[in-house]
C-alpha cells in the first residue's frame, strides 16, 4: 500500500506542472472547522500530493442527491452507514480502491465503495459523581428507577437516534416495544440533533446521554475531567461508522486514489482520535494516542448491514414512537 | 371664471347641487347650518370629491377629473395643513415643488413668503414649535407660495381666537387681493362676511345657492338665511 | 367619479408582492421538479398537523393574553431604563432555537433555578416538558414581539385622547372601552396570527420541550422526509400544507381588522393621567417585574454560561460573526426594498388581506424554500458562492410579515391623515415617500429593520444545507462548536450572538428614533 501511495505521489510530481490541480472533498459541516479534522487532514495530504485540496461542506447526502451528476466532488468524507444505501442508489461512487483488509475495525467490513475512516458505538454517558449505580447492562438500565432521567435523539432527525432504535431492536428484536415502555418515563425529553441532548447533559439537565462510547475521551483529553464515563453493556453497543467514497465521474481520478489510499495511511488514522473524538479505522490499537486504548469499549458490537437496517428502519421508528407517544 | 355646471355630490344619503358661476378675483362667503355641505362643496371643487354628475370649469378648462394637485386651487383645511416633521420652509417650499428640489430662486421665494406673512427668521422651525396663529401664518405662506388663482379656506382659522382670526382675515384678503385671486371660504360668523366677503353662497337643504352679493343679502335675507342667522 | 390620484402608487408594491410569491411558487417548481411520488401521508403527518395547530394556537392565544397587561403596563409607566428594558425584552424573540432552549431548561428545567428554589422550600417540583412547555417556550419567543406590536399601538393613541379622558375623569373601565379595546380589537388579531404563523414553523423547541414524539410538528416531518428519506413530494406536500394553514390564519385575522383610522396628534410625547392610583401603580409594577423575570431570567443563564465560555472561543468565531453581519446588512436592505413599497400598497387597499403575501415566506419552510431554489440554481451556476445572499434573501422573507405588521397600521393613518394636504399639493411618489412616509415613519423603519437584522444573525437559515467552510455563519459555527464537545466555546459564541444581534437591533431602532422631535 505504502508503495502505490509513493508511486502515485511520485506520478503526481511529475504530472504537476505549473498549476497545482484541486481535488475537492465534499465534508459534513463539522467537519472543516478549525478544530475539526479537516484542516490537519488537508496540511498532511497537500505534503504528499502537490495538490490543493479543496474541501466543500454542506448537508452531504441531500447535496449529492440534488446535485446529481454535477456534482464537483471528487471524494465524499463523511456518509455515515445509515445514508450508504442512499449514497450507493446514486450511482454517482466508484469502488474505493483500497484494500479492506487494512481495517481494524470490530466487524467485518465487505464494502468496496464506501471506506470506513473512523468508528464507534452508541452508548450511555453519566457523569460518576452524579450517578452512584450507573447501569451495567441494558436490562438494567430499563430497571433503573424512574426518577433517572436520560435524554436520547429523534431517529426521525438525528444519526445516534436512529443508531439507538436499531440498536433496541438488535439486543430486544420483537420485545421493542416493551423495551420503550419501560424506558418511556425514564426518557425527560427527545432532542432535534446529538448537540441539544449533549448540551443538556453537561448542564446537568439529565443523568445520562444517549452519545458514543468514545465521549468520555473528549473529556478525560481535551478537558482532564474524568469523571463522564460510558456505560458498557454486555448486550453490545450499536456500531456506527463514517466512510469515504470516491466519485466515479472525477476529474481528477489519481488524485482521488491518492486521497482514498491517504485515509488508511498511519498519518491519517493517527489524527482521527484527538480531530474527530473517535476511533481509527485502519490502526492497531497499539499505535493510538497514548491513553486511549485504555477507554472502555464494548465486548461485543451489533451492526446490521446496510439492506437489514434499511428494511428495519421504518418498522423500529414506528416501534418507538408508538411508545413514547403514550 | 370658476364654473360649477349642474354639479351633483353625493355621499350616501347626503347630496349637494350646484349650478353657478363665480367671476375671477371675486372673494366669496360660504354659509349655511352645519351639516348642510359646506365642507363638501370646497371638498368638491379641491378635487377630494368625485362629482356623481355635472362639471366643473376654470376658464375654458374642464377640471372635473384633474388630481387636485393639478387644480389651479390652493386649499386649506380645518387642520393637518403643516406636516409636523417638517420645517416650517420645507412645509413651505412644498407649495413650489412636491419634490422639494429647490432653487435658490425658490428658497428666496419661500423667505419672502415668510417675511409677508411676518413669519421672518422661523424658516428652521417645526410647526409643533409655532403658536396656533403662526401655523396659520405659515399655511398662509404656503398658499402665497402656490400662486393659484382660486384658494379654498375650509375654516383653517377656526380654532383661532377673534382677535387672531380677523387678522388671519385680514392678512387674506390683503394676500387674495394681491394676487387677484378668487377666494372662496366657509364661515359661520356672519361678521366675517361682512369684512371680507363680496358674495356669499348660502348652502341649504342640499342646495348650493349661486353667489350673491354679501351686503344686500345680509340686509334683506331671505327666509331660510334669516332662520339660520337668527 | 374623479380619478384619485393616490399619494402612494402601488405599482411597485404590487411588483414586490409579486416577487415574494415569486420566490415561494418558484422554488416549489424547482422541488417538483425533482420530486418522486413518494409514500404521501400517514397517520404520524396527520398527527404532526393536528399537534401543530393545536400548539401553535393555544402559544399564539397565550403570548397575546400575557402581552395585553404587560404592554399596558409598560405604556403607562415611565421609569428609568425603561427603553433597554424594552430593548432587552425583545432579545428571545432572536434568540437561536438551541441557546434558547438551554437556556430556558437552566431557569425552568428539572434541574433549573426555579425548581432549585421550589425544592429548597419544600415544594414539589414542576416539569416543563410537555404541551404547557411547547406553550411556555414559545410565549417565551414571541412575548416580547407582541407586546412591541401592543405597545406601539398604545403609543399612537394620540395623548389628546388620553387628555380627554382625564379631562372627563374617566374611570379605568370607560377608558378601557372608548381608548384601550378599539385599539385591541385592530392590533390583537393581527398580532395573534403572526404569533401562530410562526409557531407552525417551530420544532427542535416543540420536540425537546414537548417530551418526545407526541411534540411532532410539520416541520420535523419536512426535516425527516427531506434529510432521512429525500422524499422531496412528501417534503412539498406538508410545506404546502403548513403554508395553506398560515394563509388561512393570516386572511381570517387581516380581514377581520376593522379598518379605523387614527387621528394623528401633533407628535407630542405621550402623557398619562390615568392610572394613578396606588393599586395600579403597584400591578403595574409587579407585571413588569413579573414579565421581565419571566423573559431575561433565561437570557441572564445564557449571560453567565456565555461569560464564561468566551476565553475558550477560537479567534474564528469572530471571523464568522463578521459574515454573519454582512448577511444581517443585506437582510436589511433586501427587506426594506420588499415590505416599503408592499407595504404603501397594502395601505391603500381597504382590507388588508393583502398583507397575508407577507406571511407566505416565513410561513414556508426555509429549508424547503433553500432546497428548492439550489436545484432551481445548480444547473445554471455554483449554489455555494449564492449561499450567502440566498439567506439573506430567505432571512428578508422571514422577517417580512413583522416588518408589514409594524409598517402598515402607521403608514395608513400617515396617509389618511395628510391625504387631502399631500394630494392638494401634487405630492406623488418618490416626493410622498421622501417628505411624508419616510419621515413620518422613521421609528416604525428603524424598529422593523433592527428586527431583521437581529433575526438574521440569529438564524441558522438554508446556509446549513450547502456552506462552505469560509461562509459560515456565527449560529452555523456555534452548532459545530456544540457538534464538537466544546459547549463552552459555544455558550461564548452564543452570547456573542445575542450581544450582535441585539446591537444591531439597538442601533437601526435608535437611529430610527434619533433626532426625532420628543
Amino acid at each position: 500500500m505504502r508503495r502505490t501511495l509513493l508511486a502515485t505521489t511520485l506520478l503526481l510530481a511529475t504530472q504537476a506542472g505549473a498549476d497545482t490541480s484541486v481535488l475537492t472533498v465534499y465534508a459534513g459541516d463539522y467537519f472543516t472547522s478549525e478544530w475539526g479534522p479537516g484542516p490537519k487532514i488537508e496540511a498532511g495530504f497537500e505534503e504528499i500530493c502537490n495538490c490543493d485540496l479543496q474541501f466543500s461542506t454542506g448537508d452531504l447526502l441531500p447535496r449529492l442527491l440534488l446535485e446529481g451528476e454535477r456534482t464537483k466532488a471528487d471524494v465524499v468524507i463523511g456518509l455515515t452507514s445509515d445514508v450508504t444505501a442512499k449514497a450507493r442508489a446514486t450511482g454517482l461512487f466508484a469502488p474505493h480502491g483500497q484494500d479492506n483488509a487494512a481495517l481494524t475495525l470490530p466487524i467485518d467490513w465487505g464494502d468496496d465503495t464506501f471506506l470506513p475512516f473512523n468508528y464507534g458505538h452508541t452508548a450511555f454517558i453519566y457523569n460518576e459523581t452524579m450517578m452512584d449505580a450507573p447501569p451495567a447492562s441494558f436490562d438494567a438500565l430499563l430497571e433503573m428507577d424512574d426518577d433517572v432521567k436520560l435524554v436520547i435523539q429523534d431517529p426521525r432527525t438525528s444519526i445516534s437516534g436512529l443508531a439507538l432504535v436499531l440498536w433496541v431492536e438488535a439486543v430486544y428484536g420483537d420485545k421493542s416495544a416493551d423495551v420503550w415502555a419501560k424506558l418511556a418515563p425514564k426518557i425527560l425529553t427527545v432532542t432535534k440533533d446529538w448537540s441539544a441532548s449533549y448540551g443538556m447533559f453537561t448542564d446537568g439537565e439529565v443523568d445520562m446521554v444517549l452519545s458514543y462510547t468514545t465521549s468520555p475521551a473528549y473529556h478525560m483529553f481535551a478537558e482532564e475531567d474524568f469523571t463522564k464515563k460510558a456505560a458498557i453493556f454486555p448486550e453490545g453497543h450499536y456500531f456506527m461508522v463514517e466512510t469515504v467514497g470516491k466519485i466515479a465521474k472525477t476529474d481528477a481520478p489519481e488524485l482521488a486514489d491518492a486521497f482514498m489510499a491517504y485515509v488508511l495511511s498511519t498519518d491519517f488514522q493517527q489524527m482521527i482520535p484527538t480531530a474527530n473524538w473517535s476511533l481509527p479505522s485502519a490502526l492497531p490499537e497499539d499505535q493510538w494516542p497514548e491513553g486511549w486504548a485504555q477507554l472502555p469499549l464494548p465486548e461485543k458490537v451489533l451492526f446490521y448491514s446496510e439492506e437489514e437496517a434499511e428494511s428495519r428502519k421504518d418498522q423500529a421508528i414506528e416501534t418507538w414512537r408508538n411508545a413514547l407517544s403514550q | 371664471m370658476l364654473r360649477l355646471e349642474t354639479i351633483r355630490i353625493a355621499q350616501g344619503d347626503f347630496a349637494l347641487e350646484a349650478d353657478f358661476e363665480i367671476a375671477p378675483g371675486r372673494k366669496t362667503a360660504v354659509i349655511g347650518p352645519s351639516g348642510a355641505g359646506k365642507s363638501t362643496l370646497l371638498g368638491a371643487i379641491g378635487g377630494f370629491l368625485p362629482l356623481a354628475a355635472g362639471r366643473l370649469w376654470w376658464q375654458d378648462r374642464d377640471i372635473t377629473h384633474t388630481a387636485p394637485g393639478r387644480r389651479p386651487i390652493a386649499m386649506l383645511f380645518q387642520d393637518n395643513n403643516l406636516f409636523p416633521h417638517l420645517s416650517i420652509a420645507q412645509n413651505i417650499g412644498l407649495g413650489i415643488r412636491p419634490d422639494l428640489k429647490l432653487t435658490l430662486e425658490d428658497n428666496a421665494r419661500v423667505d419672502l413668503a415668510l417675511e409677508r406673512v411676518g413669519l421672518g427668521g422661523m424658516s428652521a422651525r417645526k410647526p409643533g414649535a409655532l403658536s396656533g396663529g403662526q401655523q396659520s401664518r405659515a399655511a398662509l405662506a404656503r398658499v402665497l407660495v402656490q400662486d393659484r388663482p382660486v384658494i379654498l379656506l375650509d375654516e383653517p382659522f377656526a380654532a383661532l381666537g377673534p382677535a387672531l382670526r380677523q387678522e388671519m382675515l385680514d392678512l387674506v384678503q390683503e394676500l387674495s387681493a394681491e394676487a387677484e385671486a378668487t377666494l372662496l371660504m366657509v364661515t359661520h360668523d356672519p361678521a366675517d362676511v361682512r369684512r371680507i366677503a363680496d358674495d356669499v353662497i348660502f348652502v341649504e337643504g342640499g342646495r348650493a345657492a349661486a353667489p350673491q352679493p354679501a351686503k344686500s343679502l345680509l340686509e334683506d335675507p331671505p327666509p331660510a338665511l334669516r332662520a339660520y342667522l337668527g | 367619479m374623479a380619478q384619485r390620484a393616490q399619494p402612494v402608487i402601488g405599482t411597485t408594491g404590487v411588483i414586490a408582492g409579486g416577487f415574494v410569491v415569486a420566490v415561494v411558487v418558484l422554488s416549489f417548481v424547482g422541488l417538483g421538479l425533482r420530486a418522486e411520488v413518494g409514500r404521501g401521508l400517514g397517520p404520524a403527518e396527520w398527527a404532526a398537523i393536528r399537534f401543530t395547530v393545536v400548539q401553535s394556537a393555544w402559544s399564539a392565544v397565550i403570548s397575546v393574553i400575557c402581552a395585553i397587561p404587560l404592554a399596558r403596563a409598560l405604556a403607562r409607566r415611565w421609569f428609568w431604563g425603561r427603553g433597554a428594558l424594552i430593548t432587552l425584552l425583545g432579545a428571545p424573540f432572536i434568540l437561536p432555537v438551541i441557546v434558547a432552549v438551554l437556556g430556558l431548561l437552566t431557569v425552568f428545567g428539572r434541574t433549573g433555578w426555579v425548581n432549585e428554589v421550589l425544592g429548597a422550600l419544600g415544594l414539589p417540583g414542576l416539569s416543563i416538558y410537555g404541551l404547557h412547555g411547547v406553550v411556555l417556550a414559545h410565549v417565551f419567543f414571541n412575548l416580547p414581539l407582541a407586546t412591541r406590536l401592543l405597545l406601539q399601538g398604545w403609543q399612537s393613541i394620540p395623548a389628546e385622547r388620553f387628555r380627554l379622558a382625564a379631562q372627563l375623569d374617566l374611570p379605568p373601565a370607560m377608558i378601557r372601552r372608548t381608548l384601550e379595546y378599539p385599539l385591541l380589537l385592530q392590533v390583537v388579531p393581527g398580532a395573534a396570527a403572526l404569533i401562530f404563523v410562526i409557531c407552525l414553523t417551530s420544532f427542535a423547541v416543540a420536540l425537546t420541550l414537548g417530551g418526545g414524539p407526541r411534540a411532532t410538528t410539520i416541520e420535523l416531518a419536512i426535516y425527516q422526509a427531506f434529510r432521512f428519506d429525500f422524499d422531496l413530494a412528501r417534503a412539498s406536500l406538508l410545506s404546502i400544507i403548513q403554508l395553506l394553514l398560515a394563509g388561512s390564519a393570516a386572511l381570517i385575522a387581516l380581514w377581520v381588522l376593522p379598518n379605523f383610522p387614527l387621528t394623528a396628534g401633533l407628535d407630542r410625547k405621550l402623557r398619562r393621567w390615568d392610572a394613578r392610583g396606588g393599586m395600579q401603580r403597584a400591578l403595574d409594577t409587579g407585571i413588569i417585574a413579573l414579565g421581565s423575570a419571566f423573559l431575561l431570567l433565561p437570557l441572564m443563564a445564557i449571560l453567565l454560561a456565555g461569560l464564561q465560555g468566551l476565553p475558550e472561543m477560537p479567534w474564528v468565531v469572530w471571523k464568522t460573526a463578521g459574515n454573519s453581519l454582512g448577511v444581517a446588512v443585506l437582510s436589511i436592505a433586501v427587506l426594506l426594498a420588499i415590505a416599503l413599497p408592499m407595504a404603501g400598497w397594502i395601505s391603500t387597499r381597504r382590507a388588508g388581506g393583502a398583507e397575508a403575501i407577507g406571511l407566505i415566506g416565513l410561513s414556508a419552510s426555509p429549508l424547503m424554500i433553500g432546497t428548492g431554489w439550489f436545484i432551481l440554481i445548480n444547473p445554471i451556476a455554483d449554489p455555494v458562492p449564492l449561499a450567502l445572499p440566498v439567506t439573506a434573501l430567505i432571512n428578508a422573507l422571514m422577517a417580512l410579515p413583522f416588518a408589514l405588521r409594524i409598517l402598515v397600521p402607521p403608514l395608513r393613518e400617515v396617509l389618511t391623515t395628510y391625504d387631502r394636504l399631500t394630494r392638494s399639493l401634487g405630492m406623488q411618489g418618490w416626493s410622498a415617500w421622501r417628505w411624508l412616509v419616510l419621515p413620518r415613519l422613521r421609528a416604525q423603519i428603524g424598529f422593523a429593520a433592527g428586527l431583521t437584522g437581529a433575526l438574521s444573525v440569529g438564524d441558522l437559515g438554508v446556509i446549513a444545507l450547502f456552506a462552505d467552510p469560509d461562509r459560515a455563519t456565527l449560529p452555523l459555527q456555534m452548532y459545530r462548536l456544540m457538534g464538537a464537545y466544546r459547549t463552552e466555546a459555544a455558550a461564548g459564541a452564543a452570547l456573542l450572538l445575542l450581544a450582535m444581534a441585539l446591537g444591531l437591533f439597538w442601533i437601526c431602532d435608535k437611529g430610527g428614533r434619533w433626532g426625532a422631535e420628543a
